[in-house]
């Protein structure tokens, strides 16, 4: 990809998080860095035990194959490679690919001198993942509760673990994440409708400005909540979501181990009408 | 728009007031906890329990202490004593011991005289017949139902737990109550529910199912409907959960206990306590259905439901919230004489019990 004639500008050594001016280039359009190194290092292995888990599995289905966490007998301790370890290793791949990719980013950004908005959205869903692996596992005491990485059976894992608490949808955090979920989708979609009817007018018009899109939403709700504000909210809905639903599967077990409905007996005993 | 945006301020914030009361007031565990894998690894199929929880109940769930053993010989209670019909076999030490026990395990406030007419001890009045009856019943589960009470089997204590009703007792039909004001006829829904764990769910998941001859069925054999009236309808959906929430609740487990609930239906991805609940739901509904429904002349009004039903039984009444009524404890071996109950007709409790049905 040819350079743009401005970008000499912005790509400059420095700003580093750590090394240096290790790895302080940049490949074709791509910055590499040694975030980017480990990003590389941790992804290609972990991808590689991957394969090699599907190799001494049962099967090449690729809806099938699963790499599944020890058993819980192993607590938190290291498991045999074909009994779980394989599972550990590539968490551990995961976390480091995921966290290194979020700190590459953190070092775009320096070198730009912009704020560090994506990475910091980018480290929810980071967060949301390491609960789910490494938090709650640590809390329940077994790497075993973690779920399993395949394409059926993680669905597998999630089904049997929202029964373990028989109805996981009066789970309070849980309700709160599916919410901001929604809204989230329910935000982006309107605000790309909004942008696309303002830049897509009938024939023979001019395209609309922001003017048009404030004008719209005045009129059919009252208020606009304008063109920056419009993204603050999307990130604000976004970073919501994965950090609910971090905190709902956070609190499912080590902090509650009864029915989620049984949850609410708080809200039927309130003296206002029990 | 002043006035609106001041009233969803208002109401955000008694909401949050609530929400954040609720945090604090809800109960919460903490670890560390006890898990137990049921399925494959990464399955999910676990058990977590809190062990801290588990000592709340116990006490209910303690084994009463054991009445000695009869002394060997001594001529048989028909003998002893007139009018013995389902004991008459025992020996007269072992009769007594029985008495003994049944008064601690029924009715330690009330005595003998709960059952007895202490004038005439062989006076057959009303809950004399019951106590009868519940020594055959007693009796045919131990010896017809080891597919659900395996060798452990049960004693009068595995329900009673020192009281005359046993937890758990409900009513047939007792959903179809008055129309409560304009909200009118409810469907028997959309409350908390207790039978099923204060989800939103049927208030009774029980009538159809642990009476009668209902099934628990949801899961159609087809991908689509393929005609009206074919397939669950979303209520007998709803009952069927409800029931299994029931069945939770009462055993104290968590829905992958017996199910991988990747396919609920499916028996060779079950789990091989499934069976056990499936004979365990069968044994209920005999148990219904031919000792405590046929027992409702001889019941006191005060024991009948709203609308003159006979109390039943469901899960709750023997397994207290523990997966093993009294935790598994072998305590029909020490009692020896419940099994020697004959199970010829009781005069006025109904007719003889059908052999099992399965």
């Amino acid at each position: 990809m040819a350079m743009l004639s401005f970008e000499k500008k912005y790509r400059v050594r420095g700003g580093t998080l750590v090394g240096g001016d290790l790895f302080d280039f940049w490949v074709g359009p791509f910055y590499v860095g040694f975030f980017g190194v480990t990003t590389m290092f941790f992804s290609v292995l972990g991808t590689a035990l991957i394969l090699y888990g599907a190799a001494i599995g049962p099967t090449w289905n690729i809806w099938q194959i699963s790499i599944a966490p020890p058993d819980l007998k192993y607590g938190l301790a290291l498991a045999p490679l074909k009994e779980g370890g394989l599972w550990q290793i590539i968490t551990v791949c995961a976390v480091g690919a995921f966290v290194s990719w979020a700190l590459r980013e953190v070092e775009i950004c320096r070198k730009l001198g912009i704020g560090y908005h994506v990475p910091f959205a980018f480290a929810f869903a980071i967060l949301a993942y390491v609960s789910l692996v490494v938090v709650r596992p640590l809390l329940l005491g077994a790497w075993g509760h973690g779920f399993p990485y395949g394409i059926i059976s993680h669905l597998d894992w999630v089904s049997n673990t929202g029964y373990q608490y028989l109805h996981f949808h009066y789970n309070p955090a849980h309700m709160i994440a599916v919410t901001f979920f929604f809204t989230t989708t329910l935000a982006l979609a309107m605000h790309g409708g909004l942008v696309l009817s303002a830049v897509n007018p009938r024939k023979g018009e001019a395209v609309k400005t922001p003017d048009h899109e404030n004008a719209f939403f005045r009129d059919t709700i009252g208020y606009s909540i304008g063109t920056l504000g419009i993204h603050r909210l999307g990130l604000f809905l976004a970073i919501n979501a994965s950090f609910w639903s971090a905190v709902c599967i956070v609190i499912s077990g080590p902090f509650w181990t009864r029915g989620w409905p049984e949850w609410w007996n708080w809200w039927l005993s309130l003296p206002i009408w029990s | 728009m002043k006035t609106a945006f001041r009233i969803a301020v208002a109401l955000g914030a008694v909401f949050t007031v609530f929400m954040v009361i609720g945090v604090f007031i809800a109960g919460w565990e903490r670890p560390p906890m006890v898990s137990k894998q049921i399925g494959y690894r990464g399955l999910g199929m676990e058990q977590i329990t809190n062990p801290r929880l588990a000592g709340k109940t116990l006490a209910s769930n303690q084994v009463p202490e054991l009445i000695d053993p009869a002394p060997p010989g001594g001529r048989p209670a028909r003998e002893a004593y007139t009018n013995v019909q389902v004991l008459g076999d025992l020996t007269e030490d072992q009769f007594n011991r029985i008495m003994v026990a049944i008064t601690a395990w029924v009715s330690p406030e009330q005595g003998c005289g709960y059952c007895h007419n202490l004038e005439n001890l062989a006076d057959d009045v009303p809950h004399k017949v019951v106590a009868r009856r519940m020594f055959q019943m007693t009796k045919h589960l131990n010896q017809d139902w080891t597919t659900h009470v395996a060798q452990t089997g049960v004693t009068c204590y595995t329900c009673h737990r020192g009281k005359p009703l046993p937890a758990g007792i409900w009513f047939p039909g007792d959903r179809d109550g008055p129309a409560k004001g304009m909200a009118g006829y409810d469907g028997g829904q959309n409350h908390p529910s207790p039978a099923a764990a204060l989800a939103s769910l049927p208030l009774d998941p029980f009538t159809g199912v642990l009476d009668g001859t209902g099934e628990a069925r949801v899961v159609g054999k087809t991908a689509l409907p393929t005609g009206k009236g074919i397939g669950a309808s979303i209520q007998k959906t709803e009952h069927t959960y409800a029931l299994m929430m029931h069945i939770s609740n009462a055993l104290g487990v968590n829905c992958t206990y017996c199910h991988n609930s990747r396919a609920f239906l499916a028996w060779d991805q079950s789990v091989p306590t499934r069976a056990t609940a499936f004979y365990g739901i069968r044994m209920v509904r005999y148990l219904n259905n031919n000792f405590l429904t046929p027992l409702r002349p001889a019941y006191e009004p005060a024991r009948l439901g709203p609308q003159g039903q006979a109390p039943q039984l469901n899960c709750v009444t023997c397994h207290h919230g523990q997966p093993k009524p009294l935790g598994g404890a072998q305590m029909l071996k020490d009692y020896p004489e419940l099994n020697a109950a004959i199970l010829t007709p009781v005069p006025g409790a109904g007719p003889a019990p059908a052999p099992a049905s399965q």
